[in-house]
C-alpha cells in the first residue's frame, strides 16, 4: 500500500508490500521519518491509505467501520497516550468497556493484566501521573492487550525508557508473546531491538520503501544492499551473537570430580581434556569450584576447591551476554548451567570466535531464528 | 438629572423611616448597622431576582457557548468567526445591549438575561475551545487508535480533560455577571441594582453598601462553589505525581 | 433632515433623535441632535481615556516590577479576580454618594475598575516570558531596567494588551452610567428616559455600542502594531 499526506510532494510510504504470518512478531525498522508510524497507522485506519490494500486474516480492512476495526487491533502508540483522567484500571479496561463487557468482567480483566505486566494490584487505583515512565509504557501495552485482540500494533513501545528497564520490558514482552502468540507489528528505529524482538524484520528506507524483509539472521548475514548494511552497522557480526543462546552452541566439557573421589584418574583426565582444569561438582552436578593442581596433588579430591566456580553462565542467555560475562570476569572458561543449576558444559572465548567464523554455525543460526522465542 | 430616578422603582413609603429611631439614616452616614437589622427582609426578593438573572444568563451562555465550541471543534475554520462574533457581543456594554433589545423584547428580566448571556458567551466559548485544544494529541490519538468513535473521544476524553479550563471560564463568567447584573435595574430587570438605585434616591449610602456587599458575597459564593465542583470533578488532578 | 421616521419604527425615531433632535418627553425643548450627541460622546470618550490612562500608569509599572522580580503573585493574580467581582453600579453610586460627584472622583472610580485586569495580565505576561531569554539578556550585560523594557515588555505585549482591552471595555461600559456621578455622557440618553423617550434610549444604546466597538477595534489595532514581527510569525 502507499500513503501520500495531503499537500506533500513525496510519498510517506510507497508501495510497501509484505506479509506477516499469524502469531509472529514483525518489526518495522528504519531511520527517523522513514514512514514507520505512517505504515503502522494505516493498518488500523487512523491514517487512510492513498492506494493499495491491507488484509488481516484474509479480510480487507477497508470494509466496515474503522472504530470497530480498531477495537479488534491492539494499539500501543509511540507517546504512550494514557488517559490522565482515568485510573490505571480504567485505562486498561477502556476497550472491554467499549465492547460492553460486564463491569465485573472488566475489573477482573484489568486485575489480570496488571499482574501479567508485573504491577501490584494497588496500582489499579492510581492515576497515570503517579507512575514512572516505564510503568506507564507497560500499562500502555496492557491497555492494548485488554480485549485480547489477535493483532497488535506497537509503535516504539519501549522508546521512552532507560536501556536497563528497556531490556527488561523487552524480555517480559517476549515471555508474554511466547504465551499469547499475537500477530504483532512492532516499530522501532533501533536495529538491536529489531533483531532481538523480531521473527521477521522489515527494513524501511526514506519514503517508506521496503529495503529488505528477512529474518534477523538473514538481515545480518546477507544485507540486501548498502543501505541495509550501513543501517545494520559494522558490528553486525557481533549482533549475531544476540541471536544465539548459549545452550545452542557446542560447549566444551571439563573433567568432573566429586569430593572424596581419588585424584589420580582426574589428573589423567585433565591432561587429555579440552578444558585443562577439573570442576568440583556436587552429586547433583552443580559446579562448586575449579580444582587447582594443588587440590589434585593429594590422595582424594578435597571438600573445597581452591577457586570458586564463578561466573556461572545461564544456558538460556544469549551468546553475546555469555561472552560479556566471560570477558568481564577475566577468566578463560565459565561453567554453563541450566535453570536448576546443573552443569551443561563450559563456555570459552574460543568457542565464540570459532562460532563467528564457521559456516555451519550460520546455518544453525538460521534454523534457530525460525524457532519461536521463549 | 434627578427626575429620571423616579421611574426606576416605585417609591417606598417606609424608606426613610429609621425604625430604630436613631439619626443615622436622616444624616445619611456612611453605614448604619441598624438599617441592616431592621430591613434585611427587603433584600430577600432582590437577592433572589439577582440569583435568577445570573443563573439563567450563565446557564444560557454555557449551553450556547458549549454548542458553538463543540461544533467549531469539529470544523476548525469556524473558530475564528465564532470568536469574533462572540467578541462583538462581549464588547457591547450590557447597559447598551439592554436597550438595543428594546424594540424586540421591551423591558424586563428577559431582556436583561439576554444581554448578560451575550456578554458571557465569549468568555465561556474561549475557555472551552482552549480546553479542548490543550488536550494532549497523544491522548486523543491513543483514544482513536484503540477504537473510540469521534463522539466517544469527545465525551470520554476531550471534555473531561478540558473540564478545568471550562470551569475556569464559568468562574470568570459568573463572577462578572453577578457584578454586571446590578445594571439590570435600568432595564426594569430587578435584582440588587434596584436596591442601589433605590426609590427616588441614589445617595443612600447604607443601601448602596448593603446591596453592593450582597453582590460581592454572591460572586464569592458562586466562585467557591465552582471551585469545589472542579475539585470534585477532577480527582486526577489531586493525585500527587 | 426629513426621513420617513415611522417606517423604521423605533429605529427611525432614534435615527431622527441623533441627527435632527426630537421634542423632549417633558415637552417644550428639543433634545438630541448632532451637537448634543457629539458633546456627550466626546465627554464619554474623554472620561474613558483619562481613566484608562490612569489605570495603565498605575498598574503597568506595578505589574512589570512584580512580574520581573516574581514577587506578589498572590496579590497580582487575586487582583484580577477581585476586580471582576466589583459591582460597577455600586461603585459609581457609592463614589457619588460618599465622596461626591465630579470629574475627578469619576475618573478615580473608573480607574479602579481598570487597574485589576491590567495588573494581573502584566504580571502574568511577564512571568510567561521564557526565563532563558531573560538569562541570555542578563548574560549579555543588560541592566535590569533594559531587560524589562527591551526583552520582557515586548514579549509580554499581547498579554498586557489583553488586559488593557478588558479594562477599556469595562471602563467605557461603566462610563455610560457616569451621569449618576454628575458627568453627562451618552448614557444620559439611556438613563434619563423620562426626558429623551424611548427614541433617545435606543439612540444612546446604539451610540454606546458603536463607541465601545470602535475603541476595542482601535486597541486591537494598537496591539497589532506593537507586537514584534517575530511574535506575529510564531503565532500564525
Ligand atoms: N499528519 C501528517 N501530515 C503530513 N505529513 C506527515 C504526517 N505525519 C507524518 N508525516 C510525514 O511523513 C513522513 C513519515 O512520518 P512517520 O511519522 O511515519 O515517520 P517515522 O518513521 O514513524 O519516524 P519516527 O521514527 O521519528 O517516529 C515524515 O516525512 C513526516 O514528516
Ligand atoms: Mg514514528
Amino acid at each position: 500500500m502507499s500513503k501520500r499526506y495531503p499537500g506533500a510532494e513525496a510519498f510517506a510510504v510507497e508501495e510497501l508490500d509484505f506479509e506477516v504470518p499469524a502469531g509472529e512478531i514483525c518489526v518495522l525498522v528504519g531511520p527517523s521519518g522513514c514512514g514507520k508510524t505512517t505504515a503502522l497507522r494505516m493498518v488500523n485506519r487512523t491514517v487512510e491509505m492513498t492506494s493499495g490494500d491491507i488484509s488481516i486474516g484474509g479480510n480487507s480492512i477497508r470494509e466496515g467501520d474503522p472504530a470497530q476495526l480498531r477495537r479488534e487491533i491492539g494499539y500501543v502508540i509511540q507517546q504512550i497516550g494514557l488517559f490522565p483522567h482515568r485510573t490505571i484500571a480504567e485505562n486498561i479496561g477502556t476497550v472491554p468497556t467499549l465492547l460492553n463487557w460486564e463491569k465485573d468482567r472488566v475489573r477482573a480483566r484489568s486485575a489480570e493484566l496488571l499482574e501479567l505486566i508485573g504491577l501490584d494490584p494497588e496500582y489499579g487505583d492510581r492515576y497515570p501521573s503517579q507512575l514512572s515512565g516505564g510503568q506507564q509504557q507497560r500499562v500502555g501495552v496492557a491497555r492494548a492487550l485488554a480485549a485480547d485482540p489477535p493483532v497488535m500494533l506497537m509503535d516504539e513501545p519501549f522508546g521512552a525508557i532507560d536501556p536497563i528497564n528497556r531490556s527488561r520490558l523487552q524480555n517480559e514482552f517476549l515471555r508474554l508473546q511466547a504465551e499469547l502468540r499475537k500477530t504483532v507489528l512492532f516499530v522501532t528505529h533501533d536495529v538491536d531491538e529489531a533483531i532481538k524482538m523480531g521473527d521477521r524484520v522489515a527494513v524501511l528506507k526514506k519514503g517508506g520503501r521496503l529495503a529488505q524483509f528477512a529474518s534477523p539472521t538473514g538481515l545480518l548475514m546477507e544485507p540486501a544492499d548498502d543501505f541495509v548494511e550501513d543501517f545494520v552497522g559494522a558490528d553486525r557480526a557481533l549482533k549475531r551473537l544476540a541471536l544465539m543462546r548459549v545452550r545452542d552452541v557446542d560447549l566444551w566439557t571439563a573433567p568432573l570430580a566429586q569430593a572424596g573421589d581419588p585424584c589420580e584418574p582426574v589428573r589423567t583426565a585433565v591432561a587429555a581434556a579440552e578444558v585443562p582444569h577439573a570442576l568440583l561438582v556436587d552429586n547433583e552436578s552443580r559446579p562448586l569450584g575449579w580444582l587447582s593442581r594443588r587440590d589434585l596433588a593429594g590422595e582424594s579430591v578435597p571438600e573445597n576447591a581452591d577457586s570458586t566456580a564463578d561466573p556461572l553462565i545461564d544456558a538460556d542467555s544469549v551468546l553475546r551476554d555469555g561472552l560479556a560475562t566471560l570477558l568481564q570476569s577475566g577468566s578463560l572458561y565459565a561453567p554453563v548451567v541450566d535453570p536448576r543449576g546443573r552443569l551443561t558444559g563450559v563456555l570459552s572465548v574460543e568457542i565464540v570466535s570459532d562460532f563467528l567464523s564457521s559456516r555451519e554455525a550460520s546455518e544453525s543460526e538460521l534454523s534457530a531464528a525460525e524457532r519461536p522465542h521463549d | 438629572m434627578t427626575e429620571f430616578l423616579a421611574v426606576t422603582a416605585a417609591v417606598d413609603e417606609s424608606f426613610f423611616t429609621d425604625r430604630s429611631g436613631g439619626g443615622c439614616i436622616q444624616e445619611n452616614r456612611l453605614f448604619c448597622p441598624d438599617w441592616v437589622t431592621d430591613n434585611y427582609d427587603r433584600y430577600l426578593d432582590p437577592t433572589l431576582e439577582h440569583l435568577i438573572l445570573v443563573g439563567s444568563a450563565v446557564a444560557a451562555g454555557f449551553l450556547i457557548a458549549f454548542a458553538l465550541a463543540v461544533f467549531a471543534h469539529r470544523h476548525r475554520w469556524l473558530q475564528t468567526p465564532f470568536l469574533a462574533g462572540t467578541g462583538i457581543l462581549y464588547t457591547i456594554p450590557s447597559i447598551s445591549f439592554f436597550f438595543l433589545l428594546l424594540p424586540l423584547t421591551g423591558r424586563g428580566a428577559m431582556t436583561a438575561i439576554i444581554a448578560l448571556t451575550a456578554f458571557n458567551l465569549q468568555i465561556i466559548f474561549r475557555n472551552i475551545t482552549t480546553g479542548l485544544r490543550n488536550v494532549p494529541p497523544d491522548v486523543t490519538e491513543a483514544a482513536r487508535g484503540i477504537g473510540l468513535t469521534r463522539s466517544q473521544v469527545l465525551r470520554q476524553v476531550e471534555l473531561p480533560l478540558a473540564l478545568p479550563e471550562i470551569i475556569a471560564g464559568l468562574r470568570i463568567a459568573t463572577v462578572s455577571t453577578v457584578a454586571l447584573a446590578t445594571l439590570a435595574v435600568f432595564a426594569n430587570g430587578g435584582g440588587l441594582g434596584a436596591e442601589i438605585v433605590t426609590g427616588s434616591n441614589i445617595t443612600f449610602k447604607t443601601g448602596i453598601i448593603v446591596a453592593g456587599s450582597i453582590a460581592v458575597l454572591m460572586a464569592i459564593l458562586f466562585d467557591a462553589v465552582l471551585l469545589l465542583a472542579r475539585k470534585a470533578l477532577t480527582p486526577w488532578q489531586r493525585a500527587a505525581p | 433632515m426629513n426621513l420617513p421616521a415611522a417606517s423604521f419604527g423605533l429605529f427611525g425615531e432614534a435615527f431622527e433623535f441623533v441627527f435632527s433632535g426630537r421634542e423632549a418627553e417633558t415637552g417644550g425643548v428639543t433634545v438630541g441632535g448632532t451637537s448634543q450627541v457629539l458633546d456627550l460622546a466626546a465627554r464619554q470618550l474623554e472620561v474613558t481615556l483619562l481613566a484608562l490612562a490612569v489605570a495603565v500608569l498605575l498598574a503597568l509599572p506595578a505589574g512589570l516590577l512584580l512580574g520581573h522580580y516574581g514577587r506578589g503573585e498572590f496579590l497580582a493574580v487575586s487582583a484580577g479576580n477581585a476586580g471582576r467581582a466589583i459591582p460597577e453600579l455600586a461603585l459609581i453610586a457609592l463614589m457619588a454618594a460618599a465622596v461626591g460627584v465630579g470629574m475627578f472622583n469619576l475618573v478615580v472610580a473608573l480607574a479602579i475598575l481598570g487597574i485589576p485586569p491590567i495588573l494581573t495580565n502584566t504580571f502574568v505576561g511577564i512571568r510567561q516570558v521564557d526565563r532563558s531569554s531573560v538569562e541570555a539578556a542578563r548574560g549579555m550585560g543588560m541592566t535590569e531596567r533594559k531587560i524589562i523594557t527591551r526583552v520582557e515588555l515586548p514579549l509580554a505585549v499581547p498579554t498586557i494588551m489583553g488586559g488593557v482591552r478588558t479594562a477599556a471595555i469595562n471602563i467605557i461600559a461603566t462610563a455610560t452610567i457616569a451621569p449618576l456621578a454628575g458627568i453627562l455622557t451618552l448614557g444620559d440618553f439611556i438613563i434619563a428616559r423620562n426626558v429623551y423617550g424611548d427614541a433617545g434610549v435606543l439612540a444612546g444604546a446604539v451610540l454606546v455600542a458603536l463607541m465601545a466597538l470602535a475603541l476595542e477595534a482601535a486597541l486591537a489595532g494598537a496591539q497589532w502594531a506593537m507586537t514584534s514581527r517575530g511574535m506575529k510569525l510564531k503565532r500564525s
